[in-house]
């Protein structure tokens, strides 16, 4: 764990390594003071040094602090780089790293949890990292130089240390192991918490229209309360530690007071030594104290850090390391062989069940088939969204694994189901298609998904902001955003996932048609609920709970397979018409 | 000592921190008790501290350093001194204590208030902020918060304290020597307040900086399909590094400022120590200038010259990290003072029967029949008139922006009972209309009536109640199949629910699920289909048994084969309710007892199936777009 978090320091090594030495160099000052104090006043104001002394004396102390402060300022400056730097590495680490994910590992860890351990443990795990640089070599520094200095002046009296630091430590060390289970529970129930408010945001209309705004209050108002007891309970393991700390500092201070008093009754010890003696002892108990700090720190920020770790860790499912880096997707065909797929790995009923197919460059092919028919399942496989669990997907006469994903993806256009855009202009968006693209090539690319009438119509036109998710266009001008935006591409293979459902039947038909005029060549897969959509392509596939049904193409099927009958006479009301 | 000051360019000013200030004040309210507690234990705390002190001198000048030690006596003495002690162990543990039931108590009540809060907001809070934008406010800014109560608050009564007593004693001293150390302690102070300044400016540049990078964060990893189609991952990596670098920037001079306050100020206390010895012996070794002290005096003063600088750290850094809590506190009022939606309705929904004569009268248990419930200011009457499901729209103009009209001139006419379609091109305005109804916004010009009610007058909860929507984005919650059922009425038994289900056609598709009724649905259902989505919210509608039910492209994604089979259910859904259909698959209306054709927010044609067929207008054509081919 320490290893791979160790990677993260890169461009700030140089920083991080700087700083204890700019500490150890404060510090050095710091122990050394007392020694130009003791000797201002046993010399220069008790003993015989007089005002000259004191001015040397004090001068050199000016000095020292100076100094001191310019080491510490450094460090302060080099430790907050080398902290903040490190933080950025690992969130954009993890950030790469999620984005490399398959959506069986996001699946695994859940959206809300992943961004939990982006922000959060990221910063649990800043703090700590500041802390130790800054902490780790003075403390122990403080500690060693004062056991040397409380020794030199009574070892006998020593012997309290022998007793007092293991109890303390022990007692840090047992705050510290109750604590760390319950911190981990503590930042799991942060991920509900999560959960429950990203969930409401998303939902909000939902929300409003059922007027359940009290019942999702009371929802989150058990899980904030269930966070305020896990809270409580990790947090008061730790309470104790300043008492504790406290305690021994006085049983120790009156200890020392009382074998001291002994010593100095017998003549053994004078009392200058013996304060000092208890000032050391203080300083000692103080490190003790900020390295236990340290320690309960560490205990914290491990529960996060082990969750960053995690993520960085999970084995991605789906690479292209094994790819052919010269590989490209040469023309658009598609093939499936005998695929059988499943979204949980082990699981016994296939989703997609032996599936057999094979589709030309340039055809237009339509999807029918049911609610849950596996119509969304099965396109997905074609730009390697998931991984088939037995067979093989070919595209352009390679199995897609031989692709590199980029080159595949490329290829492979996808309007989804679910249309997401992203908060930023029209512009900005269609832009993912095509970073390079012209503004003509993106005017283009409106007028062929007939968008462009639209877009122009607003005030902003391309530059008008969309909010997350698109929320101020309608639902059918999002999904003409979304083909245009996949349009850019340029693709071989343009798959549209009911992508026009919200798209009124004329300007559906525009589409398609504006799609055959500038796109010829281009392989086009249509899944759609309107017959109409698609009755005019090569080729129609008829799905039913997993399994292709048949294929043909409009009047092959009309005569031949009943299901595909079925979802036509639902829509077509010719006999109606006819008696109209 | 001078008022540090806080005003910062672009930032809040010092106005804004003291009304933030007292508001979370005013969130330690409901604690009170237990915080008046804690001041007392800390004060006892440190004043047991400074005691404790004094006390060793007290023990070696009176039971060591005498001609006749008795170690009994002194033995006796230490045990006093130990109990007092331990008294201060048992404050601070209690303190402790207290302080994090108060600190974990006002985080829950700051995220309640905040989610309460939210819930209120009106539909265009949702639709201007990103959600992680919101998020972080219940992440990062309650966390700064939290720090702030548990440390900050208590180390700075408690330094403050320690610093009193500190000067106090100074000054009984050597009030001349006092004065040098006021000297320093004003560079002190303003360096406290000078780097305070550039800290607090960067905190909330920080804070502002890390909202959106969390922002970035929740839209991307939501959105990771959409990414990987594009194979958008490397540009998606590069903005985040964009804006992630930003962050670093802010959060590195931030971290700067509130680091490099505790070498400054040790290190000035040191110099303040060498000055003060210098002059202290410049006056006791040199009596004619006047100022008289002897070495006893100075070696004390020397002594607690090195205690004065470690509070005067503490306050600052404490200080400092109240600057961060304040400027996450700013973030989290802010929403708390995001108006709410205004709702002054005053007529309510309520149950209701009707009497042998035909009179209206409320009652208490459900009973199918509902009535809107009308007080009178004037003369305190209070008046009832049956709910039927008329709506009027009376030449309604809308736009969501100024000068971007989105409904023009919309007159129509629902009577209670019937069957309303909307159609038209994407973008004409139908989903708007929709949005109006409920009043997720409100209508400027024209007005919306309601069996004759303007809807201006209806309260909102009980608008939104009479009204059963099936919006086309379905979202359902964590919980099992049954429980997103339910969310259309909490007290439904768990027959009513499958009744709901089977009207709706999605009974057959749960009860393959693994555990049925009782599957569990996460992340918004991902482990359904789209169209078994539309197929559960339907039933969530259906269950609600609302008096009006709107159906915005609610079966869009519904296979027509399904569509068929749940026509029944839907038709009986619909049976004797005003339903307002919004759709462009023109099967599902075609029995529909009035149709509007919209276009761009206006509507163009109304009438039904066969007399707008007639009319061969727009309706037509959109009717025989599906038809040509066959």
């Amino acid at each position: 764990m320490i290893k791979k978090l160790v990677s993260f320091t890169k461009g700030y090594t140089f920083y991080a390594v700087i700083t204890p030495i700019l500490v150890m160099l404060e510090v050095s000052m710091e122990v050394t003071l007392p020694f130009v104090i003791s000797k201002i006043i046993d010399v220069g104001i008790n003993g015989d040094g007089g005002t000259p002394y004191v001015l040397k004396m004090g001068l050199i102390m000016v000095a020292m602090a100076v100094f001191s402060l310019i080491m510490g300022g450094l460090a302060g400056r080099t430790c907050s780089v080398a902290a903040v730097g490190f933080s950025t590495n690992l969130r954009g680490g993890l950030f790469a790293k999620v984005q490399d994910f398959s959506f069986a590992n996001t699946d695994k860890f859940t959206t809300s949890s992943l961004v939990t351990r982006l922000t959060t443990d990221v910063n649990n795990v800043q703090m700590s990292y500041m802390m130790l640089l800054r902490m780790l070599v003075r403390s122990p520094m403080m500690l060693i130089t004062a056991t040397i200095m409380a020794m030199n002046i009574n070892l006998k009296l020593s012997v309290v240390f022998l007793v007092a630091i293991p109890f303390l430590g022990g007692a840090i060390a047992l705050c510290g192991g109750f604590a760390y289970p319950r911190f981990i529970k503590m930042l799991k129930r942060y991920d509900l918490i999560n959960e429950n408010v990203q969930e409401d945001l998303a939902a909000i209309r939902v929300v409003k229209t059922f007027v359940r705004e009290n019942h999702e209050t009371e929802k989150f108002r058990k899980s904030s309360e269930d966070l305020r007891k896990m809270h409580i309970s990790a947090e008061k393991c730790l309470i104790f530690i300043m008492p504790v700390m406290m305690l021994t500092a006085y049983a120790c201070v009156l200890s020392i007071l009382y074998l001291g008093g002994g010593y100095i009754m017998k003549g053994a010890m004078t009392t200058g030594e013996l304060t000092s003696f208890l000032s050391y002892i203080m300083q000692i108990l103080m490190s003790l104290l900020m390295l236990g700090f340290i320690f309960v720190m560490v205990v914290m920020s491990r529960a996060s850090a082990t969750r960053i770790v995690e993520v960085l860790n999970e084995k991605i499912d789906i690479t292209d390391h094994d790819a052919d880096e010269s590989l490209t997707v040469e023309d658009g065909s598609i093939e499936f062989d005998n695929v059988n797929f499943a979204y949980a790995k082990g699981a016994e009923n296939f989703v997609l069940k032996n599936v057999n197919l094979k589709i030309k460059s340039g055809e237009t092919v339509g999807i029918v088939g049911g609610t849950g028919a596996s119509k969304t399942t099965f396109v997905q496989l074609i730009p390697r969204l998931y991984d088939v669990t037995e067979g093989q997907v070919r595209v352009g006469g390679h199995d897609v694994k031989n692709y590199k994903l980029d080159v595949l993806r490329g290829s492979v256009a996808m309007v989804l189901q679910k249309n997401v855009l992203f908060s930023g202009t029209i512009r900005e968006n269609l832009r993912w298609g095509d970073n390079d693209a012209t503004d003509e090539e993106i005017e283009n690319a409106c007028k062929t998904a007939c968008a462009y009438d639209f877009i122009e119509s607003f005030p902003d036109k391309f530059e008008t902001v969309l909010g997350q998710g698109g929320v101020n266009v309608s639902g059918g001008q999002k999904q003409r955003l979304c083909i245009a935006r996949a349009l850019l591409k340029k693709p071989r293979i343009m798959i549209l996932d009911d992508s026009t459902s919200a798209v009124d039947t004329a300007t559906d038909k525009k589409i398609r048609n504006e799609l055959k005029k500038n796109l010829a060549g281009m392989t086009t897969i249509i899944i759609a609920q309107r017959v109409a959509s698609i009755m005019d392509a090569d080729k129609i596939i008829v799905m039913d709970n997993g399994e292709i049904k048949d294929v043909g193409t409009h009047a092959e099927l009309l005569e031949r397979s009943e299901i595909y009958r079925d979802v036509y006479y639902s829509q077509t009301y010719v006999e109606e018409a006819k008696n109209a | 000592m001078p008022k540090p000051k806080m005003k910062m360019k672009g930032g809040a000013g010092p106005a804004n921190f003291r009304k933030t200030i007292k508001r979370i004040f005013g969130l330690l309210r409901p604690f009170r008790g237990l915080f008046a507690l804690v001041v007392v234990f800390i004060i006892l705390g440190s004043i047991i501290n400074v005691a404790g002190t004094f006390f060793i001198r007290t023990v070696i000048d009176d039971y060591i350093e005498i001609d006749n030690p008795d170690l009994k006596r002194f033995a006796l003495a230490l045990l006093v001194m130990g109990s007092i002690y331990l008294m201060g162990v048992i404050t601070t543990f209690v303190y402790q204590r207290i302080m994090l039931t108060i600190s974990a108590g006002i985080l829950h009540k700051v995220r309640y208030d905040m989610f309460a809060h939210l819930q209120k907001l009106p539909i265009k809070y949702y639709d201007t902020h990103t959600h992680g934008e919101i998020m972080s406010r219940f992440t990062n800014d309650t966390d700064t918060m939290r720090e702030m109560m548990s440390n900050a608050i208590p180390q700075l009564i408690n330094s403050s304290i320690t610093l009193v007593a500190v000067i106090t004693g100074m000054i009984i001293f050597s009030p001349a020597l006092t004065g040098i150390v006021f000297l320093v302690i004003i560079i002190m102070v303003a360096f406290v307040s000078r780097i305070g300044k550039i800290s607090g400016k960067y905190f909330v540049k920080q804070q502002k900086s890390l909202g959106e990078v969390d922002g970035y964060i929740e839209e991307l990893i939501t959105g990771q399909k959409v990414v990987k189609v594009f194979c958008y991952e490397d540009t998606v990596k590069q903005r985040f590094g964009k804006i992630n670098q930003e962050l670093r920037h802010n959060a590195t001079t931030a971290s700067t400022a509130a680091n490099i306050l505790m070498p400054i100020m040790g290190n000035l206390s040191h110099i303040l120590y060498a000055l003060i010895a210098i002059v202290g012996s410049l006056f006791a070794l040199n009596p004619q200038l006047g100022v008289t002290i002897t070495t006893g005096t100075l070696i004390t003063f020397l002594l607690l010259t090195r205690t004065v600088s470690n509070p005067i750290t503490q306050i600052g850094q404490q200080l400092n990290n109240v600057l961060v809590a304040l400027a996450g506190a700013e973030r989290i009022f802010e929403i708390m003072d995001e108006k709410e939606e205004v709702d002054d309705g005053y007529v309510t929904l309520v149950n209701a029967r009707i009497d042998e004569s035909g009179n209206i009268l409320e009652s208490v248990e459900r009973t199918g029949v509902w009535a809107w419930k009308h007080p009178h200011k004037a003369d305190g009457t209070v008046t009832y008139k049956l709910l039927e499901g008329k709506v009027t729209f009376d030449n309604v103009l809308f736009g969501y922006e100024e000068n971007r009209v989105v409904l023009n001139n919309i007159s129509l006419y629902a009577k209670p009972g019937q069957k309303v379609a909307l159609v038209g091109s994407t973008g004409a305005g139908k989903t708007t209309i929709n949005n109006l109804i409920n009043r997720f916004y409100d209508v400027p010009d024209g007005k919306i009536r309601y069996d004759d009610i303007n809807i201006n007058k209806i309260k909102k909860a009980d608008l939104r109640r009479s009204l059963g929507i099936v919006l086309q984005d379905t979202n359902l919650f964590t919980g099992t199949v049954m429980d997103n059922i339910r969310y259309g009425r909490l007290d439904a038994t768990d027959e009513e629910c499958i009744e709901a289900a089977k009207l709706a056609n999605a009974d057959s598709f749960i009860t393959r699920l693994p555990e049925g009724y009782s599957t569990r649905l996460t992340a918004n259902g991902a482990n359904l289909s789209q169209g078994q989505r539309q197929l559960l919210s339907i039933a969530r509608a259906a269950i609600a048994d609302p008096p009006v039910l709107i159906l915005d492209e609610a079966t869009s994604s519904i296979d027509t084969r399904t569509e068929k089979l749940i026509e029944k259910g839907m038709d009986k859904l619909m049976e004797g309710r005003t339903t307002f259909v919004i759709a462009h698959r023109l099967s599902t209306i075609r029995n529909a007892d009035a149709i509007m054709v919209m276009e761009n927010g206006e509507i163009i044609e109304r009438g039904n199936h066969d007399s707008l067929l007639a009319q061969k207008g727009k309706y037509y054509e959109l009717y025989m777009g599906l038809l040509e081919l066959s």
